[in-house]
Order: structure tokens, then C-alpha cells, then sequence
């Protein structure tokens, strides 16, 4: 009796949508806890980062200009397309070296920080937004708007529930993302994407690319039109250069402490991490009859 | 092929200064100076005294009005900054953070009432340190600047109702580094907000501007403060680079160009410390052919000839729908004309003077590059003073948008003048800049104004007004202008911590 030959997964990036794999025709190999092959991933290049970049702005003001009714329930139908893959990413964390307890409740918490974000999108607006009484006959008032395209850094360790704790917050605030997943771990991420593609998620909002971060970190600082810069899964070694590279157009640099960890939900998930990608506009209009 | 309609119109979209001028004779009115006394020198302000810089070395600061030396300041150089941080953090660990909340705002109180009891005086120095007219230092800088500490005193005690669900506490000892083109306001901008939160601050004020803050530093006294809760430093540019840089700092607040704000986000990289930074603009000013085109004219010259338009926000790119261009540039013509420009301390003077040499030569070559490129320049005919530094108000028109008097920041008196068709140009040709500070729209439509300002790319947004400030009010850029808020609720978050 013969044993029938598994199907292997191609993993590739994530960007406008699709599924390419790296202009570049590299790749790196990602190996598991015993040193064993997990797969041939993707080895991005600024090109590709190039290319997400593209996608993400083009993709920025029809996300943005959803209401946020809407955009609420593309983050819900995020967290309910994982929930029927949880299987399937519980294994990819496996393979890549959790226990199966580890894995589920990474998962779990993974589900759970879309649907939390996804009642933010109609909320954090009321939060942080304001009517001032200005001492004159004007209206005055203040709203939060997404600062705009978003790099983000992915930690390391948690590979997914890291990611989707810094992506979450920016793409619920209107922003659209390009992310460097977990140089060590990044299978997970790519299959999370075949979630985001057989969501709601319109083409573009989200973008990953895998490979050396050392490579693409530099590329990201350094982009023009990327906006705000998410050096959370930066080696501490390298952050003061990336930090300096992102002056060059005044990115807004938010780092979170993965020594935090990610489990604790009260330091870990908030209003507050969405608006570290908002922008605040105020507009005057004067009063009279 | 040039038509005669094209030539016509183009002929009465220059009008030179003789086809429109009308000369407006005004008495003097001069705002009194003898009740004023401003010191011959002034010390650096460490641990709540006057001392002596470790440099020995001061500096003058003029009148720009007159060129004539009105006092000179000290130099504060390393040892100067190490020795304000310290004194800064010694207040915070002893007193500051420690006093109940309520007291704190009481101090900060003290110092609003005593900023309106001083007024006249404070308006009187600002415009003869500055060169601003005295209507605008006595009727918005000292106003303002009270009522900013007026405004954060009442914070001190309520921040838990700020920051919903989390526990605040100030950031530490802040470093604050302010311009020259509102100098009192500026530093009230600063301080206020970080006091109410329980920060101590060592406040560095601009070069050719220092003497407000000198006399803030005497109110602060009298205000009975405690000693190196705040301490002020007179200096140059190498006093910022050390302030900014110094290890104990926790939190660094710039306001200044672009340029030093890229600067300083890179020196701090590597850092702990907490930045925001309010830089350069190049506001677009949005005329729509429904509007009511006297006030839009009114705004336009408000939005970009106030404070001789040294104001980080001014109006300085006017777009003008096509079909009203020709009203526009007729009324532009003749309102420029009865500026009055002039003594700063008449009560009469529109603009004043230029704030400083360096100023008025980066003014006069971008004019000149205008002229250079091709657009064509219309200019108050009023006379200007022999001494002093001054700058006609001025507009170019047949601006194109790759003209470097439409994309850099002039900070001077010089509008350029651009048209669009349709909305969509209007805001592509506005957001096509790095900058994102502020913008202006006027129109009568109610839908059109919401629909601009929320796709304008600026942090504030003036629809049918132009350069209005109130304490209550968050400011603050998009992009290259900067980032962090100053004002409202918003203000306080660059000085707490959140946990």
C-alpha cells in the first residue's frame, strides 16, 4: 500500500492582496526547535518593500474613508475567519516550536485582540476627540485622523500575537500597514494573511514581507512615504539607528516594550496604541447669524 | 498665442502701486515706554536665583526697530545646562512632584494673575525685543499666555479624568527649547502644560528674543516657586544642542524650523527621552468662488502679514478659485496699500519689524528667487524706516507650484498667490507639500468646508477665520510639520507618563 505524498505549502508575501512571491528570488530557510526544515520562505527585498509601500498608500484613503461601522466588521470578520483557521495556525505555532497549549492560547489571544479592536472603530474617536470651548464665537473641535502608511516591526517572539497586537490598532484607526513579520518565525504570519485575504480586509490595508530584518528594517526608516515607523520587534542594538534614520521626515516612532509581554491585555492592548497612529485635526469655524 | 482677453486680464491682475495707492495719513499714537524698566543685564535663572553664566559671557539683544542695544543676557553654555538639569531634577524629587496637586496648580494660578497684572509691561518688551506691533503683543501674545496657565492650573488636580483607565504621573525634568516670533506665548505654551503635570522644566528662549521670558523668570520669583522648578537659560543654538542632548533630560518640546526639528529627533535617537516637535509650515489658504470675498480678502491679509508673517502657520499659499481670481487680486492690491507699517509701538502699526537681520536677508532672497523664476511681484508703496530691518508686505502672483516661493517656508511677509479649478485641485495642489501644519478654506457651503477639512492634511484648520489661538484648543502638525499637540486636553500627553 503506497502512502500518499503530501502537499507542501508554498509560503510568499503579502502585498496589494496578493500573494507574490519576492522580486528578489531569494529566500531563507525556517527551521524549527530541532533544526529541522519548516519551509523556504521568502527573503524580501527593498523592492518588495517598495511595493507594499505602493499598495498600502494607494490602499490608505478608501480604507480610511470607510465609515467606522465598517470598518469594524472587516476587524470582526478578521477574528471570525481565524477562529475557523485556528487549527490550522495552532499547527503553524506548533511546527515553529510551541506546545499545544502555548499555541492554542496564542491563538485564542490572537481571535480575541481583532474582536476587542474591532469595537474600538466606532469608539476611540469619542475617546480622544474633543469640542473646545474657545474664549471667542467660534465651534471649535478636535478629532482623531490615521496619520497614514505604518511600518511595522514585528517581535520576534510571540510571532503572531505580537503582530496582530501592533497591526490591529493601526489599521482599526484608518491606517493602512506594511509589516516585517518575525525574521525567526514568519510562517504563521503568511498564513494569517490567506485569513486576511479571504476576509473583508480590501487589498492593501495589510501588506507582510518576510526576511532579514537587518535588511529591510533600514529600507522601511528611511522610506519617504511611510508616516509612522512601529519599532517593536527592532534589536535593541540597531533601534537608535533606525530612530535616526526616521528623522529624515519626522515618522512618528512608537515603540512598545515587548519585555511587557503581550498576555496581559491591560498592558499589552488600548485606546491608547491606536492613537499612538492617529493624528489630531482641529478645526475652527466661527459663530454668527 | 496671447489673445487681447488673456493680455487684459493679465494687465489687471498687476496692478502696481500708483494705479491703486491711496496714502493714509495717521498721528502717532505711541504706546508709553517710561513705566517699563528693562535691566541693563540679565543673569541665566538657576534654583529660583539669578546667576552669573559660567562663561562670563553675555550677549545683546537689540531692537530690531531700531538696531539700538536694549539690554544684553547672559550666555549659558554646558555647565550652565548641567547645573539647571540638576537644580531641575533636585526640585522635582524634593518638591515638585510631591506637593499635592491642587497646591501646584495654585502656583501655576499665581503665575497667569501676575502675567495679566504685568501685561502692559510684558507687551511693551515683547515688541521692543521682537518687533512685533504693539496691538498684537497687548491683545493676543500677553492674553494668551496668561490664559494658557490660566487654562493647565486647573489640570494639575484632574489628570485621572484625562487619560481614562490609567494611572499618570509627569515625565520628569523637561527640556524646552522656543522661537523668537512669540516669545512669551511660547514659553507660557510650554511651561504651563508641564508644570500642571508635575514636571520641572529648564526653558531655553530664542537668541534674539530673550527678555520676556527673563521677566517671566522675575514673576516666577514673585510667584514664590519653589527654587529649580522652572529655570530659564539665555543662549544660542549651542545652549539648545546642549539642553537637548544633556543625559538627566526626560522630555525635549521643540519649536522651531523643520531643519532643527529633524536635528533633534535624530540626536535623540537612542534615547529614552519623550519628543514633540512643532516646526515649519506652508499653509495653504483656500478661497472658493462662493465665498464672501471681503472677509476672505481680510483673512488672507490676517493669515499672512500678522506677526510681519513670522508665524509657523501663516497663510502663505493662497489658492484662489480661477473664476474669482480677478476680485481677489484687485482687492489683495489695494488692502496691502493701507497696511500700516511701521513703528511697532504705535498703536496704529499693521507690521512691524523684521525680527532680525539673518531674518530679513532669508526673506529677500526667496522674494528674490520669485522674481528670478518669473512670478510677478506687487508691494506696498509705504515708506519704510531707515533703520531697523523691514520688509514691504508683499504677494507674487503667476506663482507656479515648483516655485520656491511656493514650497519653502519664507516666515516673512510674502504671500504667493496660486489657482485652481475644481475642489479636487484645490486639495491636491494644498496637501502636494511636506509640511502639514494648518490651512484655510472659505466658502458658504456648509458640506464644502466639513468635506475640506477633513481631507486637508493639517492639524488645524481654519474655515472663514485664519490664525486663531485659544489655550483650549489643541495645535500641532501633520507630516513634516511636526508632531505632538500643544493646547486642550491634548497638550498634557507629551507630559505625562501612562501606566
Amino acid at each position: 500500500m503506497s502512502t500518499r505524498l503530501n502537499v507542501r505549502k508554498t509560503y510568499k508575501l503579502y502585498i496589494g492582496g496578493e500573494f507574490p512571491r519576492t522580486e528578489s528570488g531569494r529566500y531563507y530557510a525556517v527551521r524549527g526547535k530541532g533544526g529541522e526544515l519548516l519551509a523556504n520562505a521568502c527573503r524580501g527585498s527593498r523592492k518588495d518593500l517598495r511595493n507594499a509601500v505602493v499598495a498600502a498608500r494607494k490602499a490608505q484613503p478608501g480604507w480610511s474613508g470607510k465609515t467606522a461601522y465598517n470598518r469594524g466588521q472587516v476587524l470582526y470578520r478578521i477574528a471570525e475567519v481565524c477562529e475557523a483557521r485556528a487549527n490550522e495556525l495552532v499547527d503553524e505555532l506548533r511546527k515553529a516550536g510551541s506546545s499545544a497549549a502555548e499555541a492554542r492560547k496564542e491563538i485564542d489571544a490572537v481571535i480575541d485582540r481583532w474582536v476587542y479592536y474591532a469595537g474600538w472603530s466606532d469608539k476611540y474617536p469619542q475617546v480622544f476627540g474633543s469640542v473646545n470651548p474657545v474664549a471667542g464665537p467660534y465651534y471649535n473641535f478636535t478629532v482623531p485622523e490615521p496619520t497614514g502608511v505604518v511600518a511595522v516591526i514585528a517581535p520576534e517572539d510571540p510571532a503572531l500575537l505580537g503582530l496582530v497586537s501592533r497591526i490591529a490598532p493601526a489599521i482599526v484607526g484608518g491606517n493602512t500597514v506594511v509589516a516585517v513579520t518575525s525574521e525567526s518565525r514568519p510562517l504563521a504570519a503568511i498564513t494569517l494573511a490567506e485569513a486576511f485575504a479571504n476576509s473583508d480586509v480590501p487589498g492593501g490595508v495589510i501588506n507582510l514581507v518576510s526576511g532579514m530584518k537587518s535588511e529591510l528594517v533600514p529600507w522601511l526608516a528611511a522610506h519617504m512615504d511611510v508616516n509612522a515607523l512601529d519599532t517593536t520587534g527592532v534589536a535593541s542594538d540597531a533601534l537608535p539607528g533606525v530612530q535616526k534614520t526616521a528623522a529624515e521626515n519626522v515618522k512618528r516612532v512608537v515603540h512598545f516594550d515587548s519585555a511587557l509581554g503581550f498576555d496581559d491585555a491591560r498592558l499589552s492592548q488600548g485606546p491608547y496604541a491606536i492613537f499612538d497612529f492617529q493624528e489630531s485635526k482641529t478645526v475652527w469655524h466661527p459663530m454668527g447669524m | 498665442m496671447t489673445t487681447t482677453t488673456e493680455l487684459e486680464t493679465r494687465e489687471r491682475l498687476t496692478p502696481g502701486p500708483a494705479s491703486s495707492s491711496v496714502v493714509w495719513e495717521y498721528a502717532p499714537s505711541l504706546e508709553a515706554t517710561d513705566h517699563v524698566k528693562v535691566a541693563s543685564r540679565y543673569n541665566l535663572f538657576i534654583g529660583g536665583k539669578f546667576v552669573e553664566p559660567h562663561s562670563k559671557k553675555w550677549f545683546e539683544t537689540i531692537n530690531p526697530a531700531t538696531e539700538e542695544r536694549l539690554s544684553e543676557v547672559a550666555e549659558a553654555d554646558g555647565e550652565d545646562v548641567d547645573r539647571a538639569v540638576r537644580e531641575a531634577r533636585r526640585a522635582y524629587d524634593k518638591t515638585w512632584r510631591k506637593i499635592p496637586a491642587s497646591e501646584r496648580a495654585k502656583y501655576i494660578y499665581r503665575i497667569a494673575r501676575l502675567i495679566q497684572e504685568k501685561s502692559r509691561a510684558l507687551a511693551v518688551v515683547e515688541t521692543m525685543d521682537g518687533g512685533k506691533p504693539i496691538k498684537e503683543s497687548r491683545d493676543i501674545d500677553i492674553p494668551l499666555a496668561a490664559a494658557h496657565f490660566f487654562y493647565y492650573a486647573g489640570w494639575a488636580d484632574k489628570l485621572e479624568y484625562a487619560f481614562p483607565n490609567r494611572t499618570v504621573s509627569p515625565v520628569g525634568v523637561a527640556g524646552q527649547v522656543i522661537p523668537w516670533n512669540f516669545p512669551l506665548l511660547m514659553a507660557a505654551w510650554k511651561l504651563a502644560p508641564a508644570l500642571a503635570a508635575g514636571n520641572t522644566v529648564v526653558l531655553k528662549p530664542a537668541e534674539t528674543t530673550p527678555l520676556t521670558a527673563l521677566m517671566l523668570a522675575e514673576i516666577i520669583q514673585e510667584a514664590e516657586l519653589p527654587p529649580g522648578v522652572v529655570n530659564i537659560l539665555t543662549g544660542a543654538g549651542g545652549t539648545g544642542a546642549a539642553l537637548v542632548s544633556h543625559n538627566d533630560v526626560d522630555k525635549i518640546a521643540f519649536t522651531g524650523s523643520t531643519e532643527v526639528g529633524k536635528r533633534i529627533q535624530r540626536a535623540l535617537a537612542g534615547t529614552k527621552k519623550k519628543l514633540t516637535l512643532e516646526l515649519g509650515g506652508k499653509a495653504p489658504n483656500i478661497v472658493f468662488e462662493d465665498a464672501p470675498l471681503d472677509q476672505a480678502v481680510e483673512g488672507i491679509i490676517n493669515g499672512i502679514y500678522f506677526n510681519q508673517g513670522h508665524v509657523c502657520c501663516a497663510g502663505s499659499r493662497l489658492f484662489v478659485q480661477e473664476s474669482v481670481l480677478e476680485p481677489i487680486i484687485r482687492k489683495l492690491g489695494e488692502r496691502i496699500q493701507t497696511l500700516r507699517v511701521g513703528n511697532p509701538l504705535d498703536k496704529n502699526t499693521d507690521v512691524g519689524a523684521i525680527n532680525s537681520r539673518a531674518q530679513l536677508e532669508r526673506i529677500q532672497e526667496l522674494v528674490d528667487s520669485g522674481v528670478e523664476e518669473g512670478a510677478e511681484m506687487v508691494q506696498t508703496s509705504c515708506a519704510l524706516p531707515s533703520r531697523g530691518f523691514w520688509f514691504a508686505p508683499t504677494f507674487f502672483t503667476g506663482v507656479s507650484q515648483s516655485y520656491r516661493i511656493a514650497q519653502e517656508e519664507i516666515f516673512g511677509p510674502v504671500l504667493s498667490v496660486l489657482t485652481f479649478r475644481t475642489p479636487e485641485e484645490a486639495l491636491e495642489k494644498a496637501n502636494n507639500t511636506p509640511y502639514g501644519l494648518s490651512a484655510g478654506v472659505w466658502t458658504e457651503k456648509g458640506s464644502r468646508i466639513l468635506k475640506m477639512a477633513q481631507k486637508l492634511r493639517a492639524g488645524v484648520i481654519w474655515a472663514n477665520t485664519y490664525n486663531k489661538f485659544d489655550p483650549t484648543s489643541p495645535f500641532g502638525g501633520y507630516k513634516e510639520s511636526g508632531f505632538g499637540r500643544e493646547g486642550g486636553l491634548h497638550g498634557l500627553a507629551p507630559y505625562v507618563v501612562l501606566s
